[in-house]
């Protein structure tokens, strides 16, 4: 191939420092990121643009929380779950951030495991990873019922600032709008897996790139959670 | 390593047989480029139809007598919007891209055709939404292309029924669709070029498609995020944008929001989007600079720089549209200095097109003329840009006609010349005939010199003091008659070169059976879409063998070649000096590429 060609042009790349590599990368034909399929970099670039999606999402909160003219609510007091007669603060979103953090862990198993070539192990790791997801969602329905129980409503709010309510339910739902999307994305990918779609080429980056989102919703939670229930 | 030969051949196995799949359902990018540039011209058409009302009615006040307040503001806001988005950004992006990107990196298609199909579909449903909304109760939104918030939102602004609800949705959809259609743009331009083909060998159209898209792909996460945010406010009552409001001795159930977020976040979309639609238009201009005066661009490797340095500013200046919006001065004072340093890769543009034409053999084809009334008109608003950008200067002259003047000259008129260029000039590729070329020179006179009969005036109504976006002027004492004769004036030429795209239109579809046959490269371009086995290229566009890019794309009036160009799959010829005009001519990838053969 005519990659190998121009690898080789551009010096030994176990001598080149990084940034030599990189330059060489970036100033040679066909392609920039050398060896990274269609796909994976088609998903780096999506991720990307969903960053802005999420970074304006968090923005906007952040500026609607300053402006708002009534006290914003506290949120440990607004996600705390009275359990056997004690109040525990964000409880449940502690949980919810757990499940999730772990799908993350499973997912990068289920990485490996497609590297390996050990197909089953990839399939059931990434279903797992589905499953875990699939609680988180419903945890978030729980959570969603509860305050909706309690009088939160996108556009009114009996703790205090409107707001509170209107960036809740759109933010966290919008993330779970992509959990969800991310689930049947697992779902459908494992079901490739497992039927042996992928056992002709032998090329199992598909599991990556489904990857690739997971571990993204999951560090967009990290930030919601932060900005929202911390703050 | 990724064998892309074999995607690449497994897709060409795929050549679709049936009329359904070959031109409707298609996904090879050549198709789906028509339907994206058909669709926007047509959507386009319903912009300049609106544009020639609302012309009647500022320059004969009362002469139609079926447009009154309301429906001059819903013309105002549907030509605005139409204009940006839905024919400019498609166009540019959707249009050349498509068409160009593949053709021109080398590459047999897209990397994801059916998400490519899926883009073109997904736009049509936007612009299907946008037009329903002249249909529905109340008609379409009138609050002004800028949609700000609280009154698009509140009663008393036409269209508050359904039409604003509706052209949020569009812009949603259509943010969807761009998505799908920009990931693919810049992946194939990432990843999926020809043997050579390195990124400073491609030539500069795809630079500006590249550059613009990745922009889009950046800049319309704030438009999605603040119209799904303007939407909620106004659908299901949340106020993230509406403050208290009194309303007619009743406060509305509103409360608290910040009317400047939406501002700040449209805004963030909003200057890139400029640059979005002016990028791809300096890409193209430059090409066809330097095909139509047979010499290579002045300064490439500046050229390339200096879009990606537009590129990066154009992200910080957003602020300067909000100078009398109410705004700290110390932010003033930065976002006027990064406006102000715009201009420098900005010139470096200007001064390198001024360049590639001094002392060149100009062809005054139709394209040349478009891509040189692009350059004077571009340089003509970019200067009333400077004007804008100093907070002083665009105090007095915020909201009027200056304003509308200097916006129309820099991302309306210019960029609509190079769509214009790029259409005579591509035409051949695409249909296999010319257009005809005295119907071009009329468009084009008419065209140019009538655009500036319309908006050269309108800096003078502007330092006058008349106010943008009034309905009449009528009973305003300072705005002195001459206005109003001036205004009769500039509709007329409105009116004239509104008729003279009627005539560009009726020359496209003429072409198309009566045109003259065109050969496969008629301009002696070197770009790799002029060196297609077919013309107009067929499915995968290379035949059997993808071409091998030896040199770069600008090897005109080469001393010593047989042709006065080298195109650029040619290999190096003997009579050529080592490093004698590709920049990468000492680079190793060529010499090893020949040796690898």
């Amino acid at each position: 191939m005519g990659q190998k060609s121009v690898e080789s042009a551009s010096g030994n790349p176990d001598n080149a420092g990084a940034v030599d590599q990189l330059v060489a990368d970036w100033s040679s034909d066909r392609e920039a990121f050398k060896g990274v399929s269609w796909g994976k970099s088609m998903m780096w670039i999506f991720l990307l643009s969903d960053t802005f999606v999420f970074g304006t999402f968090l923005t906007g909160y952040m500026t609607v929380r300053m402006s708002t003219t009534v006290a914003w609510p506290n949120p440990s007091e607004v996600f705390a779950l009275t359990i056997g007669g004690t109040e525990l603060p964000l409880i449940l979103i502690a949980i919810m951030t757990f499940v999730l953090i772990s799908s993350s862990g499973t997912m990068a198993m289920a990485v490996n495991m497609g590297y390996q070539r050990k197909p089953k192990q990839a399939a059931y790791l990434m279903l797992a990873t589905a499953v875990l997801g699939a609680m988180f969602v419903s945890m978030q329905v729980f959570e969603w019922t509860k305050l909706i129980h309690e009088g939160v409503r996108p556009w009114a709010n009996p703790f205090g600032a409107p707001q509170f309510g209107s960036t809740f339910f759109m933010i966290t739902g919008f993330h779970g709008l992509h959990v969800t999307a991310g689930v049947i994305y697992l779902t459908v990918v494992a079901t490739k897996v497992l039927k042996g779609h992928y056992e002709k080429s032998g090329d199992y980056q598909v599991v990556e790139i489904t990857g690739l989102y997971w571990h993204f919703v999951d560090l967009v939670w990290v930030f919601i959670f932060a900005f929202f229930y911390l703050w | 390593m990724v064998e892309h030969e074999d995607e690449q051949s497994d897709d060409e196995n795929h050549e679709p047989t049936s009329f359904l799949t070959k031109y409707v359902w298609s996904q090879d990018h050549k198709v789906i480029a028509v339907q994206y540039s058909l669709t926007a011209i047509a959507i386009g058409l319903v912009a300049l139809v609106l544009s020639w009302l609302m012309r009647m009615q500022l320059g004969f006040p009362g002469a139609l007598e079926f447009i009154d307040e309301d429906a001059y503001y819903q013309y105002a806001t549907m030509h605005g919007m139409i204009m940006v988005i839905y024919l400019l950004t498609a166009i540019f992006l959707g249009g050349f891209g498509n068409y160009l990107i593949p053709l021109m990196v080398g590459a047999r298609d897209m990397v994801f055709p059916y998400l490519n199909m899926l883009s073109y579909w997904v736009y049509l449903l936007a612009v299907i939404v946008l037009t329903a909304s002249f249909f529905v109760p109340g008609g379409p939104t009138g609050a002004g292309w800028t949609l700000y918030p609280p009154q698009s939102i509140l009663q008393g602004t036409p269209g508050y029924e359904w039409g604003i609800i509706l052209m949020l949705t569009s812009l949603v959809i259509f943010i969807v669709a761009f998505t799908m259609g920009g990931l693919n743009y810049v992946t194939t331009i990432l990843q999926a070029r020809a043997r050579g083909m390195t990124l400073m060998r491609m030539p500069l159209t795809v630079w500006g498609i590249f550059i613009a898209t990745f922009m889009g792909l950046l800049a319309f996460p704030a438009l999605f995020v603040s119209g799904v945010m303007l939407l909620l406010d106004r659908v299901i009552g949340t106020s993230f944008f509406v403050p208290e409001i009194i309303s007619l001795g009743d406060p509305l159930a509103y409360g608290g929001g910040s009317p400047l977020l939406f501002q700040h976040l449209f805004w963030f979309f909003g200057h890139p989007e400029v640059y979005i639609v002016a990028l791809p238009a300096f890409g193209i201009v430059s090409d066809l600079l330097s095909v139509h005066a047979r010499k290579n661009i002045f300064g490439y490797r500046m050229m390339v720089w200096a879009l990606l340095a537009i590129g990066v500013l154009s992200f910080i200046v957003w602020a300067h549209h909000m100078y009398v919006s109410g705004m700290d001065p110390a932010f003033g004072f930065f976002f006027a200095i990064t406006t102000l340093i715009i201009a420098v890769p900005t010139a470096i543009k200007v001064y390198n097109w001024v360049l590639t034409l001094w002392r060149a053999d100009i062809h005054m084809t139709v394209p040349m003329l478009f891509s040189l009334s692009f350059i004077l008109t571009f340089v003509f608003g970019g200067l009333t840009g400077l004007f804008l950008g100093n907070v002083v200067v665009d105090v007095p002259l915020s909201d009027t006609y200056f304003v509308v003047a200097h916006f129309h000259m820099v991302m309306g008129v210019a960029p609509i010349m190079i769509v214009f260029g790029a259409i005579y000039h591509w035409y051949p590729k695409i249909t296999g005939r010319m257009l005809h070329g005295a119907m071009g020179q009329i468009h084009f006179w008419v065209t140019f010199l009538g655009t500036y009969a319309i908006y050269f005036p309108m800096h003078y109504l502007g330092f006058v003091g008349v106010p943008r976006r009034y309905y009449s002027y009528d009973e305003i004492d300072f705005i002195p008659e001459s206005a109003h004769d001036l205004n009769a004036a500039i509709t007329v030429a409105a009116l004239i070169v509104g008729a003279a795209q009627l005539l560009f239109l009726y020359n496209v579809f003429w072409s198309l059976r009566k045109g003259e046959k065109a050969p496969a490269n008629p301009w002696k371009a070197t770009s790799l879409e002029w060196q297609t086995p077919q013309t107009p290229p067929a499915h995968g566009n290379w035949g059997k063998e993808l071409p091998v890019v030896h040199r770069w794309a600008y090897d005109y009036s080469v001393p010593g070649a047989e042709e006065d160009y080298l195109p650029q799959n040619m290999p190096r010829q003997p009579f050529e000096k080592s490093g004698a005009h590709d920049p990468h001519d000492d680079k190793p990838v060529t010499d090893l590429q020949e040796s690898d053969k």
